[in-house]
């Protein structure tokens, strides 16, 4: 298998206002299985980075174990990154966002590592709305060991091995939803044309931001009988709205009174663009979403796109009230103010 | 056999009464294909069959002229020539696996070393191009892009998982919806296909309703896209050409 990557690139490659290609925002060459879903998520957040014009050394890529907490390592080479113990990335992120609140935050991780060994974690960093982009990339089973049925796995779902399996499946934005995440998305990895502009919310988005992609792993569940194989999620995709990432520099020329657009406005003053095509939900709706979601799981469909976004929210550095300044820049002097100010402190509790 | 090595062609030597027709630039009329002059027996190759073209063109020359002197030895038809070795096998390997260096660099191609400008004036016997001295010979050799593997297309095998459009270095590959004219179609790739004199691969309709296009002017012929394609859609196949060679070896 190839270990390098030719350095050419096509010399016509587009460029972003910060003068970098999409190059500029590709990792090393990835060693997951040819066909991987993973690889085309990677790809997707290479493509919402570059488009987003972010500048790469403003993200910090943190992760877990497994195939999916590899992928760091294949997409923004020139980001911070952290690869966390199995199940570890949220509270490691939980971190280093109070260290830091001036970095882009993406975390990635595995259907294992959130679902089964992360849980706990997972719904921490969710109560505590961790302004962060949490991406899982979810393939109902644990790639990296071999392909055992994970906790995401559907009931009834058939293993490669012929097994079917006898749990129900966490389902794991009704869960993120339930505990009051912010920004909940759900898409697939081989929709890259639906992906990327929720990676691009998602990344604007001021809290926690969660997407579930699902992303057939090609090597242990692709087989027939598999909910989520290439095949099995293609046709049973039911997208519940078009969408479209506006940043906040373009202007918004045409005006839409439409009933089934719905724009709304991020933190930032970027948009998204909904073009509903179910008119029964709204993304600012919690019960509309969550009955939705029950209903499509009736007619055993996968609904995709942007779920739910709450703007109203507000993210935990400013909930505890941190300083702007990374802990990191902070000098002696405002951490230690001194025996009289330490004194006055005392005399308040005494 | 004649062998010369010179700036120029120059025939004044041969006397114009053997049979050798000279067209109006003063150079022998040859056949394309068997290099043969118009007088039977009499062959040219290198600069002095067409002019001045590189040493690789002289040494394809020599083969053919080879081959042609061999069948007129043997009293055969020159014209009934014998054909390369060409082979197009299904192979999977990593690109480090190839018998060049593989990592394409942007590096710049090694200048071939000169003389010292002073000495060479002066003295019009001195050779000018030095060579490369083995080590540098051997790195740019080691430039070569490997054109030698190509890559076809089966539309039916393809599971549009996306795998070979991310891996391409050179951004050649794009799944899409199929556009009424080519013109249209080119300029919608994920970069536009501007050089109209290559061609653009346009696959059948695939399952979700796209195309896979492919822009034949970018391909570095790298095989990375049939390295990532899990379902041999892609597939790689090694181009292997042997030319003909006179002798008996090659009628097979
Ligand atoms: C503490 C700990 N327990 C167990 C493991 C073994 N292990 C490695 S990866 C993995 C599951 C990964 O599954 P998932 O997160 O879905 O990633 P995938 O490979 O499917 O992308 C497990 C259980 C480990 N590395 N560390
Ligand atoms: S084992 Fe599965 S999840 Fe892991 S790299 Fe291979 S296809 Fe992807
Ligand atoms: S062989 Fe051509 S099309 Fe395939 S990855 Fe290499 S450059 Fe791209
Ligand atoms: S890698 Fe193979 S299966 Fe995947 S999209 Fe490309 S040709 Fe199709
Ligand atoms: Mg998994």
């Amino acid at each position: 298998m190839s270990y390098i990557k030719p350095k050419f690139a096509h010399p016509r490659l587009p460029k972003n206002p910060l003068g970098y290609t999409r190059k500029d925002y590709e990792g090393s060459i990835s060693t997951l299985c040819a066909g991987c879903g993973h690889d085309s998520i990677s790809a997707s957040i290479v493509d919402a980075c570059f488009e987003l014009n972010i500048e790469p050394h403003k993200v910090a890529k943190m992760s877990g174990i497994g195939c999916s907490s590899k992928t760091p390592a294949y997409f923004l080479s020139n980001s911070h990154g952290f690869n966390a113990v199995h199940g570890r990335m949220p509270s490691v992120t939980t971190g280093a966002n109070l260290g830091n609140r001036s970095m882009v935050y993406l975390g990635v991780s595995g259907d294992g590592d959130t679902a089964s060994i992360g849980m706990g974690q997972f719904t921490h960093v969710i109560r505590r709305n961790v302004n962060m982009t949490y991406i899982v990339m979810n393939n109902g089973c644990y790639g990296l060991t071999k392909g055992q049925d994970s906790a995401t796995a559907d009931y009834g779902s058939v293993s490669k091995s012929g097994h079917k399996n006898t749990f129900e499946g966490i389902d794991l934005c009704l869960l993120a939803i339930e505990l009051g995440a912010t920004f909940v998305a759900q898409s697939f990895s081989g929709d890259k044309s639906q992906l990327i502009p929720i990676i691009k919310a998602a990344l604007s988005h001021s809290g926690f931001s969660f997407i579930n992609v699902i992303s057939p792993c090609v090597t242990f569940n692709n087989n027939q009988g598999s909910t989520k194989s290439y095949d099995y999620v293609r046709e049973h995709n039911e997208a519940l709205s078009t969408l479209d990432f506006v940043p906040i520099k373009e202007e918004i020329t045409t005006t839409y009174d439409h009933k089934e657009i719905k724009l709304v406005e991020m933190h930032d003053g970027s948009l998204i663009r909904l073009n509903k095509i179910s008119p029964e939900w709204d993304p600012e709706d919690k019960l509309s979403i969550i009955s939705a979601i029950h209903k499509s799981k009736s007619r055993e469909e996968i609904l995709t796109g942007l779920l739910y976004i709450d703007n109203e929210s507000i993210e935990l550095n400013e909930l505890i009230n941190t300083t702007n300044t990374p802990l990191n820049k902070l000098v002696e002097k405002q951490l230690c103010p001194g025996s009289e100010i330490l004194e006055s402190i005392n005399n308040d509790l005494r | 056999m004649i062998i010369a090595i010179g700036q120029e062609n120059r025939f004044e030597w041969i006397e114009r009464n053997l049979g050798i027709e000279f067209d109006q630039w003063d150079m022998p009329v040859i056949d394309e294909k068997t290099f043969c002059s118009t007088r039977e027996g009499v062959f040219f190759g290198g600069d002095a069959a067409f002019g001045p073209k590189n040493v690789i063109t002289a040494v394809a020359h020599g083969h053919q002229a080879a081959i042609s002197i061999d069948l007129y030895c043997q009293n055969e038809d020159i014209k009934d020539r014998p054909n390369p070795d060409i082979k197009l096998f299904s192979t999977k390997m990593g690109i480090h696996e190839w018998s060049y260096d593989s990592d394409v660099t942007t590096d710049i191609r090694y200048i071939v070393p000169q003389a010292n400008k002073k000495d060479t004036l002066r003295n019009r016997k001195k050779e000018v191009e030095l060579g490369f001295d083995l080590q540098t010979a051997f790195k740019e050799a080691q430039r070569c892009l490997n054109c030698d593997v190509q890559t076809e297309f089966t539309e039916n095998k393809c599971i549009e998982c996306d795998a070979c459009m991310d891996i391409c270095p050179t951004s050649c590959i794009s799944f899409i919806k199929n556009e009424d004219s080519e013109d249209t179609l080119r300029m919608k790739l994920l970069v536009p296909a501007i050089n109209k004199e290559q061609d653009i691969l346009v696959s059948d309709i695939l399952k979700t309703g796209r195309v896979m296009v492919k822009d034949e002017d970018m391909c570095l012929h790298c095989g990375l896209c049939a390295e990532r394609c899990p379902t041999a859609a892609w597939d790689m196949k090694q181009f292997f050409y042997n030319t003909a060679k006179a002798g008996h070896i090659c009628y097979v």
